[in-house]
This record gives C-alpha cells, structure tokens and sequence, in this order.
C-alpha cells in the first residue's frame, strides 16, 4: 500500500479526568456551565495564587497506569511548561516532564485477526487550559477558564503503530479502559478524550525513524485513520519525489480530507521546562498503589474472556459486548434476569444499540439512559425462547415498551399477542394459502425452495403475525409433499 | 506624662486594648496622624488604608465592649508589603503593570493577621516585584531612609523598614527572597526575620522566586516581631510548600537568654570588604553575647563565593516563569490597539514592567531556555545543594551563626543604581540564606560613625527561630541598642 515504505505511528492521547474538581483548586471540573461560572483565583492564575494537588487525580492516574501495566513512579514531580497564549492563565502549564508519574505498560490490540503491543512511553498528569473564543463578541476575543485547570492524562504510545487500523484499535482500547476505570467519558466531540498523532514513514526495514510530523485536530476516531492515512501517503509521494519531508505540526482539515502544516519545527516553541516551585515531588507509596490496585475493576480483556467462557458467547459477540462496560453490565443484568446469553447478545446488538443511538442517549461512551430495563428486555427474550410470542412480534412490542414499566408478558396476555402453535388451526391456515396460490405451489414443486418463504409469509398475514413460523414452516412442507 | 501612642510597642497596645484601658480607634487614629506627618519625608506607603482601618478598629472595640477576646494584636496598626494581597485595596507589588489591581482576596498571612485582632494601616512600599536592594526600584516613589532622608531604607522591603522606623506602625510584615527583610531592617534600625521556608504561607503573596520567597514580620524590638511571627505561621493548606510542623512560642524565646549556646561565626562573612564600623560593632556585639553565656567558634561555609551567582539564576529562573501571568490579557495594564496578540503582549510588558524586572527576566528565561538549563539553572540547582551543605555542616556544631547582615550601612539614594551589580552586591551576606531555606534574623546593634544603624544577622537551623530569637533578644538585652526612632 506505501509502495515499499513502512508507517511509524505513536499517539499522544490527552483524557480529561471525571474528577468533580480541579486538579490544583476546589473549583467543579464539570463541562457545559455558563463561561466562567467555575473559576476562582487559583485556576484564574491571579498574583499570589498558588496550585494544592487534588489527591483524587493522582488516584485516578495510578488506576490509568495500573490498568494499563505500567509502573508507578514512588517519586515524580510536576513541571512548569512555559508558553504565552490568552486561554494559559499563569503564561505556563502545570504539567508533568522529566518525572512522570506513570512509565512503561502497554495495550494489547488485534487488527484483522493479529494481535499486536502497543507499548506506552509513560502517563501523567497535568492541567487543561481555557478556551478562547473568538466569533462572540464585536470587540475582540473572549476566554472561557471553565476548563481552566480541568484535569488530564496525558497517555503517549511507543510509536508501535504500523497502519492507521492499528492507531484506530489502539484508541477503541484505550478509551475503553479510561471508561471501564470511570475516569473519563471519552467524548471526543466534547474534547475530553483528544489525540495528537505522530507519524512517519520508512523503508521496509530501515532501522532508523524517518522525519516525524505531528498532526492535530482530530475529533473523531475516524478522523484520526482518515488524518494518518492521509499523512502517510502525503509522506510516501513526497519522498517519491524526491522532495525532503521536515519536521513540523499540521493540522487535519476533515472538510477537505487533508492536512496542512500549522508550524515548522523552527518556529516551535521553547518551553523552558523547570521543575514547579510551588509543589512538593509527588511520592506515591505501595500502601496506595496497593489500594488502588485492589480497587480496580475487571478489565475489557478479562471480562471478553469470562463472557466467552462462562456464557458461550462467540468472540466476536464477547468482544463487541464487552467494548463498553455500561454494555457489558447490561448484558449480564439481562442473562441474571433469565435471558440466553446468545439470546441477550442478539438482543442488545441487534436492537437496543440501534436505539440508543436513534435516540442520542449515548454521551460518547456511557449511555445516561436505558430505553428499556434489562430485566424487561429479559423478559421479552424469555418470551421469545419458550414460545409464547415469536420474534417478530416481540420487535413489534419492543417500540410500546420503552420508556415504560409495563412487563412484557402481561402486555402479550391483554392483548392476545401469544402465538398460535396449535396444528390443527394452522394446518387450516395452510391449506387455505395453498388453495389460493397455485402457481406458487407449482413452482416449489419444480424445485424452486425460496418461494416457501412467500408462502410463510402468506400464512402468518392470515393469522395477524401470531402464529409460531416454526410450526408453520413445518406444516407447509408436509402439505406439499404430500 | 504619657507617651505618645504612636510610639506603643505591639505586645503594649494589644494588651492595653484587650483590657480595653486603650481603644483601638484612639490607637488607629494614632497611627494615620504619625503616617501623615512622615510621609512627606519618608514616602514608605503607597496606600493608606484610613476608611478600611478605622472601620476594623471600630468593630475591634465593639469586640472588646462585647467581652470578646479580639486577640493578641487586638487594634495594633500593621503595614503591610505591597505585594502582599489585601481584599478590595489595591495591591501594586510597586510596579505600573498592576498599579491599578485590587485582589478579590486577602492573604493567608493578612488573614490571620486580622484573626490576631491586627488593623491593616495601609500597604508599604518595596521594590517593584520584590526585586531590588535599596527600594528605588519601586515605580510608584521612591522610600527614603529615616534615619537619613538622603539615603536609601534598603530592599526590598523598605517601605516595610521604613514604616516602623519612623514609628507609622509598631510592626509590619515584608518579605525576603534574598535578604529583601534583613537588608532594610539592618538599614532602617529595626527587627526583621526571615523564617525558615514553609514556616509562613506564600497564599496571595505575588510570587517573584517561589522556592526562596517567606514572608516575614518586622517591628521595633525583638518580641513584637516574635509576637507577628507567631501570628502568620503555620500550616496553609493552600500552600503545598506549607509545613504542618507545629509554631513555638516564640515571644517566650526572647527572654530565655543565650546561656550555654554556641554561636559559629562564619568565616567568610567577615572577610574583606566590611565598613570597618560595621565589623566593630558587630564583633563587640558577639562579646557583649559571650558576656552573656553564649561561646563562640570560627565555622566556614566555603561555597559562599557562589552564592551570588547561585542567587541570581535560581531567583530570576523562577521570577521570569512567575511573573508571565502579567500578560495585559485578565487584569493590570494592558496596551491596547497594539496591533495583534503578540504585540499586545510586548507592548503591555514593556510598557508595565521597569528596567529591573526586564533585566531578571531576560536573565532568566535565558537560564531556563533548552540548550542553557543544563549550564545554568541545573548547575545553579547543584551548587545550591552545595550550600545548603555548607549551612548543615556548619550549624550541626553550633546552635546559630552570627554575622553581619550588609557589608556596610545604608548607602546615599542612586549612589548604586547604575551599577547593578553593586546593588547586587549589597545582599552578599543575606542571600545564601534563602538557598538553604533557612531563618535569619536582622536585629540592630549600634550606629556607625554617621549615625546609620548597623544591623547583626542571626541565622538559625531549620525551624529554629526560636533561637533566632533567643539571641537577638540577647542582643537588645546587652544594651548594645536601644530600640527607638530617629524622627521626633
């Protein structure tokens, strides 16, 4: 595909962390408030200000790392990350630098049925910035510091990644622990789980890393394989040409499909790390490690295993159930109310999914509100499997059932809804189809099978969708060969 | 006859206002009426709080009418740095880049002061950002000397020195990076300590180097600035550089005498290069304290010729991160229709900060670009452990050094400043201080031949302030130096 070249991809991932408050104040870190409705002077940067490490962020980062196999730094300390921008409220960030919190680890991925490592170089933490805003206000810009101070992880890969599948499979991954850790709700579009590729291309087999470039911008995992394939190809073609690639950040433009260079190397920055003054060096003991540790809940690899396992379910059902854990939670809710497990997985792949994405009720990955109760929809799987109602009247009933706290089987039984199965009324049924579609009949008899799915068809119409397709599949059949 | 009540000691009017023999208004009003008459020659305040204080005085004496216990500083008129946030007065740190700023917040330091029953009198003058020896750097007037009119109080702060000095406030609290407390209290003829770091909250004190600047009180006599010391310290939790170590009392430590310490004189520090009144007055101060009971032992703290160089790096490294926020964009000065953001931020930079501040921070934005950290402030990080080293060595044999506090006595007003580094000069034996997160003392001990006071430094061991204050009081006791103002 890259004509002799190799893709070199790393991924620096930043999470913003569902902390109720800042990392460095009390203020709310919670999204979608009226501008500057949670600041105070610390997160304002005011003269005299000075930042207290919120301890349930660091909590939050040790889960992250423990999840993830890295190990944790006992001693690690934040740094001052210096920069002039309007939506900085100090002129520099408090990040992490020379001594991360979190090293090592890494993410097991499976492209096209191989499965890959995707190593970590380390996570740590740091503070959002504001936003500007530039359209609202005749008289010039205006910054909104809510997110001043908001909470970040900021995960960066090995550049591991070889395709942008593999970038998109290390992404799905990750957010899928930072959701099954419940620190981050992974909205891209919200701009809490965002990501900075670096890419480069190399011959098939040089050892030595071509020239990197980093593209930004991109808001959806979609964008973020478009960007890199995209980039990659843009490498290829130049090199092709005999053009030099330099160093440099670009932009991902989803309107136009591109990238475009947002500054050189050159211009970049110097952003005059130093240790922050204002903190002590971080030191995180075993006693905490341990608990977190001990608190940290079954993981999406774990769980696809014990679904496959102790449900029978096929991996690609296990895995499809097992991406987000408020999924996985309903799956099990719903085999614990009585459901099949195959039954529960068709259920929620099938139906509910589709539901919940109508409906918008998915905040990117945990969805605020069910459509229907896993119980209910239990119910009406149990319905289904022991033959009172069949499958297309229990999709007809799911419609009437949302949103409410009706149980399936009393609806069925008000509304005569349970299946016929009885022989003798179907067989009439049957014979009165039979009688009115010769043609049919005659070109079954000439071998032509699909027409006994009209012929089905036909049946259920007579009967209001209610007899059991089963019984009468069988039926059919013995009349016409008889 | 009684004496005028501007001239009251803290721990005096406190005590006079508890028992409410003396009303913190009469004792407020005193004070406006001293500020009023020196200020014309003194110039030590940039606001007077008058509304603000005679309103807190009121509700002071309504306190004690109540039978409440306003506490230890019940009424005592304080002034407090400029660079020190004081909710809704305007706090400049001297500089034109904030001279309009009103913080929505008091320090935890003017917090506390407040619990304590103090009056904030008015905001004092200091060089601007802290960054300066003499107080001539302040862009908002300069603070002269009252001992001396046509000599500098000393920096930074010397609004604070100077204030107590001329008898506007019996105490006052300062700060001290490099020796900004000790400098002027040496100068002006008063009392000040730094205390060790994270003894006092840094909570709303504008930062200029975060691992070296403390806040610290000065007064006319040892106990009042014990009595302050005690008021500000202890744990912040909104200061991580805060320490939860428990505070001492100090003002009993004043009385305890020197008897059986031993006092380490550094070597290096009574080199060449002293006013030769001013070693004399110190070396007959260290006999009157062996007199006293203390002994004495020649120590040596052999990195000091780097202390300087040291200072500076990890001082204007810090300051250039720290005073980026000063950008035009949320608060202060902003030049506009500069034309674009960059310019905006240039321009407002330029035209808020004086050439002092400029110099700092280019200095240390320099220290800390890629390419120059390693050379520069990761070296100065190396050689300040080194020091740091030389003070543990030094004080694991003796309870506290003894030294000069400035090489001379308050020299005449823009004699220094077109050569900075004179200037910087002037803090040779107070800067290594801070390096090694130390407490230190200034207390007077006599008058050269021109009539300036000569300032004795006490530097203690981590979280010893107490013998800090042991021996300073050792000090006023010897009669070496009675504790007065020199204006009428």
């Amino acid at each position: 595909m890259l004509d002799g070249y190799e893709a070199v991809i790393g991924l620096e991932v930043h999470a913003e962390l569902l902390t109720a408050s800042k990392i460095f104040c009390g203020c709310s870190a919670r999204f979608g408030a009226p501008p500057n409705t949670n600041v105070c002077p610390v997160c304002l940067g005011m003269p005299g200000v000075l930042p207290v490490l919120n301890r349930r962020v660091v909590e939050f980062a040790i889960r992250a790392g423990l999840a993830t196999g890295c190990t944790i730094a006992e001693h690690s300390r934040f740094a001052r990350k210096n920069y002039f921008y309007p939506d900085l409220s100090k002129g520099y960030q408090i990040s992490m630098y020379e001594q991360p919190l979190c090293v090592g680890g890494g993410l097991d991925v499976v492209v096209e049925g191989v499965a890959r490592r995707i190593g970590l170089t380390r996570i740590h933490m740091e503070e959002d910035t504001g936003k500007n805003i530039h359209d609202a206000h005749a008289a010039g810009s205006l910054v909104d510091f809510n997110r001043g101070g908001v909470p970040l992880l900021e995960i960066v890969s090995e550049p591991d990644m070889r395709s942008p599948a593999e970038a998109g499979a290390y992404l799905r991954a990750l957010r899928s622990i930072l959701q099954y850790l419940e620190i981050c709700d992974g909205n891209m579009e919200e701009g809490s789980f965002r990501c900075d590729a670096n890419c480069s291309v190399r011959r098939i087999g040089d050892r030595t890393l071509g020239t990197k470039v980093e593209i930004k911008n991109m808001n959806s995992f979609r964008n973020v394989e478009r960007a890199v394939d995209f980039e990659l190809a843009r490498q290829v073609q130049a090199l092709q040409q005999g053009e030099a690639l330099h160093q440099e950040t670009r932009l991902w433009d989803p309107d136009r499909s591109e990238t475009r260079s947002m500054r050189s190397k050159e211009s970049a920055h110097d952003y005059r790390y130093f240790p922050e003054p204002d903190l002590r060096p971080l030191v995180v003991d075993a006693a905490w490690v341990d608990a977190v540790r001990a608190a940290l809940p079954e993981l999406p690899p774990a769980r696809r295993q014990r679904f496959e396992a102790a449900h029978g379910l096929s991996a690609y059902d296990a895995d499809v159930l097992t991406q987000r854990k408020d999924v996985a939670d309903y799956f099990e809710a719903m085999v614990a109310a009585g459901a099949g497990a195959k039954d529960a997985a068709n259920w929620i792949t099938t139906e509910l999914l589709r539901i919940v994405r109508e409906q918008k009720l998915d905040d990117a990955l945990v969805i605020r509100e069910w459509p229907i109760a896993p119980t209910r929809l239990a119910a009406l799987a149990r319905l289904v499997e022991g033959g009172t109602i069949n499958r297309n009247t229990a999709k007809g009933l799911l419609p009437r059932l949302l949103g409410t706290d009706v149980d399936p089987a009393a609806l069925v039984a008000a509304e005569g809804l349970a299946q016929v199965s009885d022989r003798d009324a179907l067989d009439r049924a049957v014979r009165d189809v039979l009688a009115r579609h010769p043609e049919q009949v005659e070109q079954f008899r000439s071998g032509k099978e699909k027409v006994l799915g009209f012929l089905v068809g036909q049946v259920m119409k007579t009967t209001g969708g209610k007899a059991n397709p089963q019984v009468v599949q069988q039926l059919l059949r013995a009349a016409l060969s008889s | 006859m009684a004496e005028p009540l501007h001239t009251l000691g803290a721990r005096a009017a406190a005590e006079r206002v508890r028992r409410g023999e003396l009303s913190a208004a009469a004792l407020t009003d005193a004070a406006l009426a001293r500020t009023a008459a020196t200020e014309p020659t003194i110039g030590a305040f940039l606001t007077v709080c008058a509304d603000e204080a005679r309103a807190a005085a009121a509700e002071i004496d309504r306190r004690v009418a109540a039978g409440d216990d306003p506490g230890p500083l019940a009424g005592v008129p304080v002034g407090v740095k400029d660079i020190i946030c004081t909710a809704g007065v305007r706090t400049t740190a001297a500089s034109r880049i904030l001279e309009h700023f009103v913080p929505a917040y008091d320090a935890t330091v003017v917090e506390r002061l407040r619990r304590a029953g103090a009056i904030v009198a008015g905001k004092v003058n200091c060089d601007e950002f802290a960054m300066g020896s003499s107080c001539e750097n302040s862009a908002l007037g300069t603070t002269r000397n009252p001992w001396d009119p046509a000599r500098v109080a000393g920096g930074s702060s010397g609004g604070s020195a100077a204030a107590v000095a001329s008898a506007a406030c019996p105490v006052t609290l300062g700060t001290d990076t490099g020796g900004s407390i000790r400098l002027p209290a040496a100068f002006c003829g008063v009392v000040g300590i730094k205390p060790t770091y994270g003894r006092v909250s840094r909570y709303g004190v504008m930062a200029f180097a975060s691992t070296l600047d403390q806040v610290g009180p000065l007064g006319r006599d040892v106990a009042d600035t014990a009595l302050v010391l005690g008021a500000i310290a202890g744990h912040d939790p909104r200061d991580a550089t805060s320490s939860p170590r428990a505070v001492p009392n100090f003002v009993a430590a004043v009385e305890e005498g020197v008897r059986g310490l031993r006092l380490g004189l550094p070597r290096e520090y009574f080199a060449a290069g002293l006013q030769p009144d001013v070693e004399r007055a110190v070396r007959d101060t260290i006999r009157a304290l062996e007199a006293a009971g203390a002994s004495v032992t020649d120590v040596s703290l052999p990195h000091t010729e780097y202390a300087v160089a040291t200072y500076y790096l990890v001082s204007s490294a810090e300051a250039s991160s720290n005073l980026a926020r000063y950008d035009g964009v949320r608060y202060g000065l902003r030049v506009e229709d500069a034309g674009g953001l960059g310019a905006m931020y240039a321009a407002t930079r330029d035209a808020g900060f004086g050439a002092e501040v400029k110099r700092r921070i280019m200095l240390g934005t320099y220290a800390l670009s890629a390419g120059y950290y390693d050379a520069f402030y990761g070296k100065a990080q190396q050689v300040r452990t080194l020091i740091r080293r030389d003070f543990e060595a030094a004080l694991a044999g003796c309870d506290a050094l003894v030294s000069p506090v400035a090489p001379s006595t308050a020299f005449r007003l823009g004699e220094r400043l077109d050569d900075p580094l004179a200037m910087y000069l002037s803090d040779v034996l107070t800067l290594a201080v801070p390096l090694a997160g130390l407490p230190a003392l200034s207390v007077p001990c006599g008058l050269d031949a021109a009539g300036l006071p000569i300032g004795f430094q006490v530097i203690g061991r981590a979280w010893d302030e107490a013998t800090c204050f042991r021996v300073a009081g050792a000090v006023e006791a010897s009669g070496v130096w009675t504790p007065r103002s020199p204006l009428p």
